[in-house]
């Protein structure tokens, strides 16, 4: 099978990687670059366990294919935090007790922030439409509101 | 067994002489938009190796001419980028419900509503509102470019008249004038996310007296394909679009209707649920046009 040669970007340093043509960019991620922090959950586009961005715009990892990823700017869960400091997304979802078997904080950490990039005063409505393609099976979801909407509101302090 | 393999064309030109290509030698393509059908079944009823054709990479596909007549959608635009576009939306409101109602944020940052017509399924939402609003498919291959009528692009479940060295370069529509509107509801059991039970979209024209001049009903979910209705449009034509017409509407469309019963609806009750989802995108339709 014959790999294809992809150049991309990845938390803004450009990495170059070879896919095979039917391998998700999810697979990619985690399989030939070693970035385990993007999660698999379902791998049919469900439930944004694999969210990353491409070029700012929220997508599932693995709707998409490794070769697709040329030229784009990818933003994992890796690139949220600035080298040791928590981005306060993440920080308000520790604070908030937003989590309890952590497999779909990452996607709900990278969805909170292209959320929040775009607007950032969103009310609870937005929030919840916004995050309905991530799924949690633990925390029933309010802890999770409460930590975007304390992010949101620390995020709009320090503007 | 072939294995799959990746092309990205950046012109028509060379989409299609890659695709007649591959036709001539007996192998098999998969045009690829924003692939959130086209991966799933990849990996799970359609594992067949291929090669995949992706679209997103030519300029024409990727075109969107708003201030135009006709105007015109590219088939690689993903619907996030149509359902942000607040022009588009005053222009076809229904078209962009009908995009806003598939799957969630991720999923709208790679779908596209030409995608969602070539996956030709029965249930997909906004090809009832294309054809409502009047979408002509523009379809590129060896012989040329071909212009058919959405309702007439459709061929059974999962198919349609693509040939193998075709491609859906984009969807033309004819400029909404005056007092013109449409609308599409969708019924499922949750607020969002969900594959449609039965599924209306209702474009309409009015004069300054509020008397309905032209109109477009089709109807999803309910047959092997999304259908245009004639005899519901026939219902609202001449009439103010008052309760009555579009109980008329409604009922022409159950009677256009043939469902199946399974897991989300039985035959009786999607026969039912598509005569009001048609009455009430009638209406919002209706309000919309004479809110213009």
């Amino acid at each position: 099978m014959s790999k294809v040669h992809v150049v991309t970007s990845v938390n803004g340093e450009p990495r170059e990687m070879l896919c095979e043509p039917q391998q998700s960019l999810l697979e990619v991620l985690r399989d030939e670059l070693g970035m385990t922090g993007t999660k698999e959950g379902c791998a049919t586009g469900d439930c944004g366990a694999c969210s990353v961005m491409i070029d700012g715009r929220l997508v599932c990892s693995c709707l998409m294919l490794g070769v697709e990823a040329e030229g784009v700017d990818i933003t994992t869960i890796e690139g949220i935090a600035e080298g040791s400091t928590l981005h306060p997304v993440q920080r308000k979802f520790l604070e908030h007790a937003a989590l309890q078997c952590g497999i779909c904080t990452p996607g709900f950490i990278v969805a909170t922030k292209a959320l929040l990039d775009r607007n950032p005063d969103p009310d609870e409505r937005t929030i919840r439409y916004w995050l309905a393609g991530n799924l949690c099976r633990c925390t029933g979801y309010d802890k999770i509101v409460r930590a975007v909407q304390d992010a949101a509101a620390e995020l709009a302090h320090e503007a | 067994m072939e294995a799959y393999a990746y092309a990205r064309p950046t012109t028509l030109d060379e989409a299609v002489s890659l695709l007649a290509a591959h036709a001539n030698e007996g192998r098999r393509t998969q045009l690829l938009a924003g692939g959130t059908d086209v991966l799933v079944q990849m990996r799970s009823v359609d594992r067949e190796p291929r090669t995949l054709v992706d679209v997103k990479h030519i300029a024409d596909t990727n075109r969107l001419d708003i201030d135009s007549d006709p105007v015109f959608i590219g088939s690689a635009i993903p619907s996030a980028i149509l359902n942000e576009n607040e022009e588009l939306k005053s222009l076809f409101p229904g078209l962009i419900e009908a995009a806003d109602l598939i799957g969630s944020t991720q999923i709208q940052g790679r779908a596209t509503i030409g995608g969602n017509l070539c996956n030709s399924s029965p249930a997909g939402d906004t090809i009832p509102a294309i054809i409502a609003a009047g979408g002509v498919c523009v379809i590129a291959g060896s012989g040329g470019t071909r212009r058919v009528a959405c309702e007439d692009f459709l061929t059974g479940v999962g198919t349609n008249v693509l040939e193998a060295d075709e491609l859906l370069v984009g969807l033309e529509f004819p400029r909404p004038k005056g007092r013109t509107a449409d609308g599409y509801l969708r019924f499922i059991p949750r607020t969002e996310m969900d594959i449609a039970v039965a599924g209306a979209g209702v474009a309409l024209s009015l004069d300054d007296g509020g008397t309905c001049t032209a109109a477009r009903v089709a109807i999803g979910a309910v047959a092997p394909t999304a259908l245009l209705v004639p005899a519901a449009a026939d219902a609202l034509i001449g009439t103010k679009v008052d309760d009555e017409a579009l109980a008329a509407a409604g009922a022409a469309c159950t009677a256009a209707a043939s469902p199946i019963s399974d897991k989300r609806g039985t035959i009786e009750y999607r026969n039912k649920v598509v005569a009001v989802l048609c009455r009430r995108a009638g209406a919002n339709a209706r309000d919309r046009a004479l809110a213009r």
